[in-house]
């Protein structure tokens, strides 16, 4: 079980950086605009809500966002280790459990849209 | 007994270079995380409503997110260099006899990423 799960983690891990590393940097770049007052078109209420009323759209929102949370819990479970901290089981259950939190509140989200 | 030489459990990565390397890198996780942290309560409050939205865009105006977001933002494309810099190594492709070169996957990668982010932009409409 427990070979089982760290496969998974790492899985979860990998897709994540990769989605990320792909999408995160434009996405922080057009939310910066948003952060200027002058957001691009997308923006409008009206717009992302259309744009998010797709299921494909909603789909791939769900696995960047979840995938990123998994990513970055598992990334900063071995950083807190890095740093020498030895509470291992704890921040694991910590991290993970954050993870799933915000997996299932988007999940959520995503169907009220 | 053996000599066992006396390792820091919580500087050994200013030891050297390749280890704070290393060390900056897993720290990138940190802006991944206040990101998709972002994009969670935009999804949130797109489901709230157009109020509960325009209390999300008037959220993230003002210069304490400007900064916040320049720092995503710097710190998302070094996730992204670095990243696709070691996938030849976790990814490695054999092509007949030899393996392909590592810069020519890295090199891939670097050129659909900048590709995709110019069609986001594109579809975004910052252009």
């Amino acid at each position: 079980m427990a070979k089982i799960n760290k496969a998974l983690f790492w899985s979860l891990f990998a897709a994540g950086g990769t989605l990320t590393a792909f999408v995160f940097p434009v996405l922080a770049l057009i939310v910066l605009f948003a952060a200027y007052g002058s957001p691009p078109e997308i923006f409008a209420y009206e717009a992302m809500h259309g744009l998010l009323s797709n299921w494909l759209v909603k789909l791939v929102a769900f696995a960047t966002v979840a995938l990123a949370l998994w990513h970055a819990a598992h990334r900063m479970r071995t950083a807190l280790h890095g740093i020498g901290l030895r509470a291992d089981g704890v921040i694991a259950t910590v991290a993970y459990g954050l993870a799933l939190l915000g997996t299932v509140l988007c999940a959520y989200f995503l169907l009220l849209i | 007994m053996a000599y066992v030489r006396p390792v820091s459990k919580t500087t050994w990565y200013l030891a050297k270079r390749s280890y704070t390397v290393h060390m900056l890198q897993e720290l990138t996780s940190l802006f991944v995380a206040i990101f998709a942290l972002i994009l969670l309560w935009g999804i949130g409050a797109l489901a709230g409503g157009p109020e509960a939205y325009q209390r999300f865009l008037d959220g993230l105006t003002g210069p304490a997110m400007v900064t916040l977001l320049w720092v995503t933002t710097l710190v998302m494309c070094y996730h992204a260099i670095a990243w696709f810099s070691v996938t030849p190594k976790a990814m490695p492709i054999q092509h007949g006899e030899e393996f392909v070169p590592g810069s020519v996957i890295a090199g891939a990668h670097y050129a659909v990423w900048i590709v995709l982010s110019l069609i986001i932009l594109f579809l975004a409409g910052v252009f």
